[in-house]
């Protein structure tokens, strides 16, 4: 097997699932019981958000835990607009955000509120002066992504959140594939929500947390409880927590050097199919992007008949996001950067992690060869 | 080069869950088989072809161009060259396998449920697919039947 959809999801590191363990096992209890067994879950839970913030540079105070990346964003999206609808009801994103915001504009838009969806340019990258024309006074969030789920490309998030900061608008970041792989300072970044999911840094599915800065009005979304300060009801799945801080304790401390070799990967698989096959385009790629994402269009095939083609040999990429295949429309994400519609079609997201070598990408390159002269010399077009 | 972290051993030496062994879940052994081995795939010249079409549109995802020589009102010879999905792929080359040596008659009978039928079935959501080989083949017995009406003459 060699697995290429980190952005998709990734293995259980063994120490991450060590660490969760105990709370599936003995140390059951529930976080809100006073007795011993509930106070050692609720001395994990808070050692849990003491990690978690630090990975981020954050005060214990403002991390909420959640059931995923996608509720983060519900509530980071949601939370403040209900909260703030006093002061108007219109929201800024961009047209390349996974759907956990883009779905969550949607609907808000069908409940009145006014979404603008923000242009990319060709490197995939908003234009901080688009966001700064776009507020006006009934603006009360800018929710621009940190790292874009397909294409890897890097928002300037920075600029963007002191641009809200100075006009007095709330800033929210989807940071799902920024976190682990590349450093995070909620306060560099002016962020005063900040998501991140476990399940995409070697821990386990099924939780997110949300950085609420403090004083940030938020309105819950499921409620039923004073958990997470009253944030986020429901008994803490503390195995789960656990998971999340050790695997992005596990991350930070070695991210600089998962980021060189992962980039060093990624680099000679860009530069070996460039060479070996032709009629190929790396979308996004003059744009800064995390170290682990490549998006190859490979002109002149579809990208779901590639894809089989590799799975045939037990090699795992995806067309897209992994929400979306199933459907044969184009990314809407390559669609945005201007990318043609056939190109998008052919498009492939790899996407690196702790377990590729050197021989992963070189199998890799070899099986794309062998695919891509199959498929274009039955295929009717030839744009390459 | 490199090897691989002790810490991701067991991805590579635990026996996969037994639903994971096997042929591909989402598409069966003969779509598999007539997507990595198509049939009659191949072009023709306009002076070697009868009948010619070109159908889907590569913008929406799939095209197909479809050859055929007809002798005594069979088709002789198919050939196509198909861009899509694997779906898009496997009906195509089912399509071809379908009408080859077929009256012209008979072919005009064949339909898209014949190609999924002979495939043993495709994913519900790639049953449109298997329109492309279908309507490939009707349009170039069109072709080959209005160059006869602007008489010229069939081969024989």
């Amino acid at each position: 097997m060699i697995y290429l959809d980190h952005n998709a999801t990734t293995p259980v590191h063994p120490r991450v699932f060590d660490a969760m363990v105990p709370y599936l096992r003995e140390r059951f209890g529930n976080a809100s019981s006073f007795y011993r067994l509930g106070r050692s879950a609720r001395k994990a839970l808070e050692e849990s958000r003491a990690r978690v913030a630090g990975c981020i540079h954050a005060d214990p105070r403002e991390i909420i835990f959640t059931g995923s990346g996608t509720e983060s964003d519900n509530l980071a999206v949601r939370g403040p607009v209900l909260a703030l609808r006093e002061k108007g009801n219109h929201v800024i994103t961009s047209a390349v955000e996974h759907h956990a915001v883009l779905k969550t504009c949607e609907s808000l838009e069908k409940e009145g509120c006014r979404v603008t969806y923000l242009p990319v340019d060709s490197g995939g990258r908003v234009d901080p002066d688009d966001v700064r024309k776009s507020i006006t006074p009934q603006t009360v969030l800018v929710s621009i992504m940190y790292a874009n789920n397909e294409t890897g490309v890097i928002q300037p998030v920075a600029e963007i959140g002191a641009i809200a900061r100075e006009q007095g608008v709330l800033f929210h970041t989807d940071a799902v594939q920024a976190a682990g792989k590349i450093p995070i300072d909620a306060g560099e970044l002016h962020a005063d929500l900040l998501s991140v999911s476990a399940h995409k840094m070697y821990g386990p599915k099924g939780v997110g947390a949300l950085f609420v800065r403090q004083g940030t009005p938020l309105f819950p979304q499921v409620t039923g409880g004073p958990h997470e300060r009253g944030l986020r009801a429901g008994t803490e799945n503390i195995a789960n927590i656990v998971g999340l801080a050790e695997a992005f304790t596990l991350a930070s401390g070695g991210l600089e050097a998962a980021a060189t070799r992962l980039a060093q990967l990624r680099d000679r698989l860009e530069k070996r199919i460039l060479e070996s096959i032709g009629g190929v385009r790396i979308n996004g790629v003059s744009a800064p992007r995390v170290p682990n994402t490549s998006n190859i269009s490979f002109l002149s095939i579809d990208g779901e008949s590639l894809l089989l083609h590799l799975d045939l040999k037990n090699i795992y990429a995806s067309s897209g996001s992994a929400c979306t295949t199933g459907s044969a429309a184009p990314s809407a994400v390559l669609l945005a950067m201007g990318v043609a519609a056939r190109e998008a079609q052919g498009a492939i997201r790899f996407s690196l992690g702790a377990e590729n070598s050197e021989q992963d990408i070189d199998a890799t390159v070899a099986a794309l060869q062998e695919a891509t002269q199959r498929l274009r010399s039955i295929s009717s077009i030839r744009d390459e | 080069m490199e090897k691989k972290t002790d810490d991701w051993k067991h991805l590579y030496t635990d026996t996969p869950a037994e639903e994971e062994q096997g042929p591909v879940v989402f598409y069966n052994d003969t779509v598999i088989d007539h997507f990595t081995n198509p049939r009659n795939v191949g072009e023709m010249s306009d002076e070697l072809a009868d009948g010619y079409a070109l159908v889907g549109d590569p913008e929406c995802g799939d095209q197909m161009k479809l050859w055929i020589i007809v002798e005594e009102g069979r088709i002789f010879d198919v050939r196509f060259k198909s861009y899509g999905c694997p779906g898009a792929i496997a009906t195509s080359s089912m399509a071809t396998v379908l009408a080859q040596g077929k009256t012209l008659e008979e072919a005009k009978l064949l339909t898209d449920d014949d190609v999924v039928a002979a495939l043993d079935g495709i994913p519900e959501h790639k049953k449109h697919c298997s329109l492309l080989g279908v309507n490939a083949l009707l349009a170039a017995i069109e072709d080959f039947e209005q160059k006869q009406r602007s008489s010229k003459p069939e081969r024989t």
